[in-house]
């Protein structure tokens, strides 16, 4: 495991895949507040791609990576050469942005304490991103449950059939609209 | 069990094993496919006592939550316990008294040493050997009874609280834990004698059920059955947290990786643990045990969290999205059983049944914690 070719090689993978988007962000406009009136901070625009080194002693993670939904698989090839394993797969619903963000776990039990975090954002109405079933085993079962809990697709697993909740159930009660079944 | 022959000329068949079966140590099934004797495939079937933790993790507070931890895995709350304490005071930036810490961390190992005396008796009995599970019985049942005087409860513990303990504990309690230690000493030979070096245990555990370092990591396989397979990772010497760092232990590292290798590291752990308890009560030092600030309504930065701690049977991690509120946005819990298990349906290919039950035993599963 070498830390500086996973971050070269992540910190390449985010940086393919993004999106030039213009920058047509308008200077914000500072609203007059009414004496009195309640401040309501304006929620955070949703991260863009791109690698983070973060303070493990407070997030508990060394890279924090933010890539396209179809690029996860080579993030995993990329981790999975150096002797990484894959921690817990699970999702976040963004449901005030409309997406859903998958979020991957990478350990590394070889000796060093290394971390990373590995995450990707796709359309709620469209929940569909490729399997990890051919880099980690592991993943079969983290999609599945990922599956149950917020009907993410994952395209190419082998079983995705429901694996904690019942086999009949088609609720996912992780989404932030699920109102009890 | 049941079984059905799949067609006339075919010599497999289905076999049902569990939910409700007294290997399976909860409600776990497993389809099998069988040749004869010998495991053509085998699939967990997960999901029996699922309770949704993750979510219950979202609609109730920081501090209301903590009572969860203690349901997941039961046989060794209180590192779960700890993870989630020690993750909410790492995000509120916490000090933990010095006293506090240790007295997590002789707690913590006890009842580590109470989850693998029970899974040393329930493993050989599932062998066929039942008299160790009640001398292993006799042991745990002192370990419960020292917690509950300090807890208040004998199995799904909420002890600790946000920077720092429900209570303190008294010089009775360590007397206890130092007279335990005594009795255990004495009792470890006896359990070598009798079950170590059985010909018939080492007969059904040695070369059985070899899971390779790969295997380990490329199913994400952590705790005792890693180390059983030659790797020497433990959360507590890799990503030092808590008070781990200045006790002097040894992570018992096994080459073989067959059944035997993983039974060998739970017992030398019950071994370090002892030592790890002894360091705690020889060198706990006076004063608080709760943290002089700690606010009433926690509320956590945005952003999100990961903190993993070695529970007693593998890495347990929790990934939390803070939204800012006095509830989680999102909790998640990395059981590692969860994972251990994964690797049964690729390890038990080819194994005699009685075998592949002999080498689920080694996995040391709970299930409550596998289904969350």
């Amino acid at each position: 495991m070498n830390k500086a070719t996973i971050t070269t090689q992540l910190r390449a993978l985010a940086a393919t895949g993004m999106v030039d988007e213009p920058e047509t962000a308008p200077a914000p406009v500072v609203e007059e507040v009414e004496e009195g009136a309640k401040k309501k901070a304006a929620p955070p625009a949703p991260r863009k791609n791109g690698l983070l080194e973060v303070d493990p002693a407070r997030k508990g993670v060394h890279l924090d990576v933010q890539l396209n939904g179809d690029q996860v698989v080579a993030a995993a090839q990329a981790l999975d050469a150096e002797g990484m394993q894959l921690e817990a797969i699970t999702g976040v619903d963004w449901i005030n942005d409309n997406e859903l963000e998958l979020v991957y776990d990478y350990s590394y039990t070889g000796g060093e304490f290394f971390r990373v975090v590995v995450r990707a954002r796709i359309p709620r109405d469209e929940p569909n991103i490729s399997t990890l079933c051919d880099v980690f085993p592991s993943a079969n079962w983290h999609e599945r449950e990922t599956y149950d809990f917020f009907g993410i697709n994952f395209e190419g697993h082998p079983q995705l059939e429901n694996l904690l909740l019942p086999e009949d159930s088609d609720f996912h009660p992780l989404l932030k609209d699920f109102k009890g079944c | 069990m049941s079984s059905q022959a799949l067609s006339q000329n075919q010599e497999v068949f289905e076999l049902n094993l569990g939910p409700q079966h007294p290997a399976t140590h909860g409600v776990l099934r497993v389809k099998l496919v069988m040749d004869g004797e010998y495991v053509v495939d085998a699939e967990p079937v997960l999901g029996y006592i699922h309770r949704m933790h993750e979510l219950m993790g979202e609609n109730r507070t920081w501090a209301q939550y903590l009572p969860n931890m203690g349901r997941l895995d039961y046989l060794s709350a209180l590192s779960y316990n700890l993870g989630y304490v020690e993750l909410v005071e790492k995000m509120m930036g916490i000090e933990v008294p010095e006293r506090a810490e240790y007295i997590r961390v002789l707690t913590t190992e006890l009842n580590r040493i109470s989850s693998h005396l029970l899974w040393f008796g329930a493993f050989v009995l599932d062998l066929g050997g039942f008299t160790p599970l009640l001398y292993a019985f006799d042991d745990r049942e002192q370990i419960l009874d020292l917690l509950e005087s300090v807890t208040g409860s004998r199995l799904t513990y909420c002890y600790y609280r946000f920077g720092g303990l429900y209570n303190d504990v008294d010089d009775d309690f360590l007397t206890g834990c130092t007279q335990f230690l005594k009795r255990l000493r004495s009792r470890m030979p006896m359990y070598h004698d009798l079950v170590t070096g059985n010909v018939i245990l080492r007969q059904r555990l040695v070369d059985v059920g070899p899971i390779s370092a790969e295997m380990c990591r490329r199913y994400g396989a952590t705790g005792p059955v890693l180390r059983g397979s030659g790797v020497n990772y433990d959360v507590r010497k890799n990503e030092p947290y808590s008070i781990y760092p200045e006790l002097d232990f040894d992570v018992p590292v096994y080459n073989e990786c067959d059944s035997m290798a993983r039974y060998m590291v739970r017992m030398d752990e019950i071994e370090q643990s002892m030592r790890i308890i002894e360091q705690c009560i020889a060198q706990m030092p006076q004063g608080d045990i709760m943290a002089p600030k700690v606010p009433k309504m926690i509320k956590p930065e945005v952003g999100d969290y990961y903190h993993a701690v070695e529970a007693a049977r593998g890495t347990f991690g929790i990934r939390t999205v803070s939204d800012g509120k006095n509830q989680a946005y999102r909790m998640k819990l990395r059981a590692p059983t969860f994972c251990n298990l994964s690797l049964f349906q690729e390890a038990s290919k080819g194994m005699l049944l009685a075998d592949a039950l002999a080498f689920m035993g080694s996995l040391d599963l709970v299930i409550p914690e596998i289904d969350r």
